[in-house]
């Protein structure tokens, strides 16, 4: 297995310009408080197996709506490696073994290898963040997610500079997920980035929630949440990170590509060929809650809006 | 069925008739079950939930137990030519009715609690997305057979009666449209359905091209009644 230096500044292992895009990147995310936590001494070094996670600190940012309950985020599940019904991964997942774990890193980066989860994990300080979830099927949540940003991990790779993609893949074992025998999807599934959405500071590698270890249904050891895009580019049970110069291919897309673009954010505007994404449907709320306005990004407008200037978001939905 | 007064025969409706009318209760209490189970979860009896969208959950309960029906009451006529038990057409009338009563109370729940009488909504919906105008067309399709589905309209009707409830067809291809429609990659259950449905009409179609090779007709000259 390789090993990760454990403390390297950015500016050590990333081609200028893409370092000060991402500086200035994260000097406005510093500004607008979103990054209190990069000088936090706290260390996440050994993730248990289940229970709760120690040193999380709180994100100042976290939305201050109720979340929605550990019941439900745990047990409505879209987790088709596990079974296309939404109370299938939370019946299947237990076969999934989370530990001992690791992660491949291919590609346009420096550090290659193979990593465990321990040594991915050793440096990163946690915080608890409170972000909406939206899925394209026109529901969402309100989930305390526990993570860090995924930026913070990926500079440790030192991608170089044809990195201008990430790709990420799940683990794909039949003997662990009963799902993968039926053809639903092209396995393993994957999902895919800009490096600059990757790098973004509201991007979390997230490997909890409500303080606790991540259940394996919601995607234990280390899955994604990108909050302003579909729940389905926040790809589970992350097993090989690739750094690449070209667009990547996305499940989703592979399966029906005029429905599930590369980009998939969060948008009010441009419907699901088949349904509208006008609205959405707050779970929690019982049998008769009305459905809310969705927002644009999710409502993370003021934060990545800037990722997509001049992008037509039509055509690249 | 014809009755000359006499002790067997009367024995043996009284048989019949006993058998229909617990075949029936049979019937009415298995189509009830689906709507009791879903109040059942609803109150949360016993520890039983509508989980964490529960919306969803009825909508699609509702629904699916209207497809079964459509397909419980399709399979009516095939069943009796097989087995020779016809009493059970007897059981049709009141399998529909239940058809028509599950997807009623589904374009309800989609109506009331999913859009929440959003009118705007509803008419782009319908507009709009394919799946929502074909399960609008088919329950629209329904009423009229629903309207006629008494002895007295039937009689009312004749011959047009058998004519009109080939409506049937349309609505179940259109009903199982709807689900294929709506389904994002696991296609396994619409396809379930839409074989069954197939096997179905084939039956129909099997059947009447004995019937006209009977009368001696060509086929094609009555291609234009079974459409």
């Amino acid at each position: 297995m390789a090993k990760l230096k454990h403390d390297i500044k950015p500016s050590e292992i990333t081609p200028e310009a893409d370092f000060m895009n991402r500086r200035t990147l994260l000097q406005s995310a510093l500004a607008a408080g979103l990054l209190p936590a990069l000088a936090s001494p706290l260390r996440a070094a050994n993730l248990p197996l289940s229970g709760d996670l120690e040193n999380v600190s709180k994100w100042p940012n976290s939305l201050s709506e109720a979340p929605n309950s550990f019941e439900d985020i745990t047990t409505y599940n879209n987790f088709y490696e596990f079974g296309t019904g939404k109370g299938d991964p939370a019946r299947n997942a237990h076969t999934l073994k989370p530990r001992p774990w690791s992660v491949e890193v291919t590609g346009e980066a420096d550090k290659l290898g193979t990593y465990t989860l321990e040594d991915i994990l050793a440096p990163h300080a946690l915080e608890e963040r409170i972000y909406r979830f939206r899925c394209v099927e026109a529901w969402s949540m309100i989930v305390p997610w526990v993570g860090f940003p995924l930026g913070d991990l990926l500079s440790r790779f030192e991608p170089n500079s044809q990195a201008k993609y990430v790709q990420f893949f799940t683990l794909n074992d039949r003997d662990q997920m009963p799902g993968l025998r039926s053809p639903v999807l092209r396995w393993p599934y994957r999902e895919g980035l800009t490096i600059a959405e990757a790098m973004h500071p509201l991007t979390l590698a997230t490997v909890g929630v409500y303080g606790k270890v991540l259940p394996n249904q919601n995607g234990a050891p280390l899955r994604l949440v990108v909050p302003w895009k579909y729940g389905y580019k926040s790809i589970k049970s992350i097993v090989r990170i690739h750094f690449t110069d070209r667009q990547p291919s996305t499940s989703w897309n592979m399966a029906a590509a005029n429905e599930y673009g590369f980009y998939s954010n969060v948008n009010p505007n441009v419907d699901h060929p088949r349904w509208s994404q006008a609205m959405e449907r707050r779970l929690g709320g019982g049998l008769f809650s009305p459905r809310i306005n969705t927002l644009m990004f999710n409502g993370y407008t003021d934060e990545v809006a800037d990722l997509y200037r001049g992008l037509d978001l039509v055509r690249n939905h | 069925m014809a009755s000359i007064s006499s002790g067997t025969t009367d024995r043996r409706s009284k048989v019949a008739q006993a058998r229909v009318t617990l075949a029936k209760t049979a019937v009415f209490a298995a189509s009830s079950i689906p709507l009791v189970w879903l109040f059942w979860q609803g109150l949360g009896l016993g520890g039983a939930s509508l989980g964490a969208n529960p919306v969803e959950t009825v909508l699609h309960s509702l629904g699916t137990t209207a497809l079964n029906l459509l397909l419980i009451t399709l399979a009516v006529t095939p069943l009796r030519r097989l087995t020779g038990m016809n009493w059970l057409v007897r059981l049709r009338r009141m399998l529909g009715l239940f058809c028509f009563f599950y997807l009623s109370l589904h374009f309800l729940t989609y109506a009331l609690l999913d859009l929440q009488l959003a009118w705007g909504e509803l008419l782009v919906d319908i507009a709009l997305r394919p799946y929502i105008t074909v399960g609008m067309l088919a329950w629209l399709a329904m009423i009229p057979l629903a309207i006629t589905s008494t002895q007295k309209m039937q009689r009312r009707l004749g011959r047009n009666w058998i004519k009109l409830h080939r409506l049937i067809y349309p609505i179940a291809i259109l009903g199982v449209v709807h689900f294929f429609w709506q389904a994002k990659a696991d296609l396994f259950e619409p396809l379930l359905y839409a074989g069954m449905l197939s096997a179905l009409l084939a039956f129909r179609v099997y059947e009447w091209i004995g019937k006209t090779r009977r009368r001696g007709k060509p086929a094609a000259t009555a291609a234009s009644q079974i459409s």
